[in-house]
């Protein structure tokens, strides 16, 4: 993606499989029209102000969307729309708090789609570079892509200026991104952890939020994390202390919460760059009904 | 769940909002700032939906430098508030509304004083005191009983923790703190922040 950006690569439209041409009986679409082999191309109004080479499938007409329709395009009369097979859920606990020794970033690894287990080995906690990691939640598909194009926007940047962005500035780029999409079924809640001059904690969300603090708890299990968290946080603790305790918040959140579990992911941010704490394997020994025993098996 | 207020004195203008940044059930933080500075005497105070408040604040705030870049002296309150007015009764009826309740309150060094009321449908009222979010309901009542126009500084500050007690006391929702801040002919003055334990 950066290299193209910088050879300036002309990108062929994307094929729209989704819905056949037969059905768009409206001229005033703003798709292009291109035939598969690029002979003739019709370029008709590309992008329509959308800042990235990407397009948005054509959304369903429904109330919800009657008071912030997309800034960019109508969507066709009679479109066929993609209908999901199951129903988008946000299951996830990811935290992050700021303590002494620096940042610390945790999260769960279980991708869920409704009620199944997509997958129990996602990285939630993806590095965009050597001092700034971002946890994801919300849909697993829109995350990837945002935490990609990130990666590639703060890339460019250092290429051009010279120096690296900060994270602040990061994080309202991220969110002036993400603005066009708001009002979408699009969702998007990531939280840069990171080091410039200091630890860094920032909350943004495909909503427009963007907050920055010191602890922050994002997913469905993040009220079970925040309730470890809040009790137990200072910024006296030790880097084993800070671990143990992200590790636990995530644990009592994976327990109560059905759409988080299995894995922990844990990253330690400090003024040296990040470091990949490696996956605990999180297994509870429930003895009669004693929910307080709490087994740890490390899995290298 | 947000709260802002505002109070006109004589010669002076109090305005608090409370501080926390919520995201369904969850505070995520309980010192966020809702005030933006946009100029030396005059601060925009915004709630409202999660993103466009940031939005919509940030860009007035910007226009409003501008313009005292370009022609050489700054907006007054009256100016900046219709100016602000007009931008979001242009987005009302366009693709992308803003969700925003706005307090707008400032000095002018001619015309004194004044506080303005915006609301996310761009309705502007100037009046000498409001208040926005559910707590409006509650505190209203009090500022009508106990507002009078030569009010003191301290009886404005007396006030505004009679109603931030009201809240305390009747509201579900937890506001724990509210920044508090002054606008007179010297400019914009921090007070202490407001913080009312449990009760």
């Amino acid at each position: 993606m950066a290299l193209e950006d910088v050879c300036s690569f002309k990108e062929r439209p994307v094929q729209h499989k989704w819905f056949s041409f037969s059905s768009l009986g409206d001229a005033a679409i703003p798709f292009p029209k291109s035939d598969y082999y690029n002979l003739r191309l019709e370029t008709s109004e590309n992008n329509c102000g959308v800042p990235l080479h990407f397009f948005i499938p054509p959304l369903p007409h429904s109330s919800s969307f009657i008071n912030r329709p997309l800034s960019s395009f109508c969507p066709p009369k009679n479109s066929m729309t993609v209908q999901r097979p199951f129903r988008l859920a946000h299951g996830t606990t990811t935290l992050g708090f700021i303590f002494q020794g620096g940042v610390i970033a945790a999260a769960d690894t279980r991708a869920s789609a409704g009620g199944l287990v997509a997958c129990p080995a996602v990285h939630k906690i993806t590095p965009i570079h050597s001092h700034l990691v971002v946890t994801s939640s919300g849909s697993g598909a829109d995350c990837m892509l945002w935490e990609r194009i990130l990666i590639r926007e703060i890339r460019l940047y250092q290429l051009r200026h010279g120096h690296r962005l900060s994270i602040r500035a990061t994080a309202k780029l991220l969110s002036s991104m993400l603005h066009p999409f708001k009002g979408t079924e699009m969702c998007v809640a990531l939280t840069l952890c990171g080091w410039d001059n200091g630890p860094k904690l920032i909350y943004v969300c495909s909503d427009g939020a963007r907050l920055q603090g010191d602890v922050f708890s994002v997913g469905s299990g993040s009220p079970y994390a925040y309730g470890v968290l809040d009790r137990e946080l200072r910024w006296s603790l030790s880097k084993g202390e800070a671990i143990s305790l992200a590790r636990e918040a995530v644990f009592r959140a994976t327990h109560r919460d059905a759409y988080s579990g299995n894995n922990v992911d844990l990253f330690h941010i400090t003024a040296q760059g990040w470091i990949h704490i490696a996956l605990h394997h999180i297994m509870l020994a429930v003895k009669m009904c004693d929910l307080s025993l709490l087994c740890h098996y490390y899995v290298q | 769940m947000e709260y802002l207020i505002g109070i006109q004195g004589p010669d002076f203008v109090l305005v608090a909002a409370d501080n926390v940044a919520a995201s369904s059930i969850i505070q995520m933080k309980h010192d966020y700032d809702k005030m933006f500075k946009l100029s030396e005497k005059i601060l925009l105070l915004c709630v409202g939906e999660a993103g466009d408040t940031v939005q919509f604040a940030e860009y007035i705030q910007k226009n409003v430098q501008l313009y005292k870049m370009r022609n050489g002296y700054e907006l007054s309150p009256a100016a900046a508030a219709n100016f602000t007015r007009k931008n979001l009764a242009d987005y009302l009826r366009s693709r992308t509304p803003y969700h925003v309740n706005l307090l707008l309150a400032g000095y002018d060094d001619t015309d004194g004083p004044g506080l303005y009321y915006m609301d996310y449908l761009s309705s502007l009222a100037k009046a000498p005191f409001a208040a926005h979010g559910y707590g409006a309901y509650l505190t209203l009542s009090i500022l009508d009983r106990y507002y009078r126009p030569d009010l003191s500084r301290d009886e404005a500050v007396d006030l505004l923790k009679k109603c931030a007690e009201e809240l305390n006391k009747r509201f579900i929702l937890n506001l724990p703190s509210f920044t508090v801040r002054l606008i007179d002919k010297e400019g914009i003055h921090d007070l202490e922040k407001l913080t009312l334990g449990a009760k």
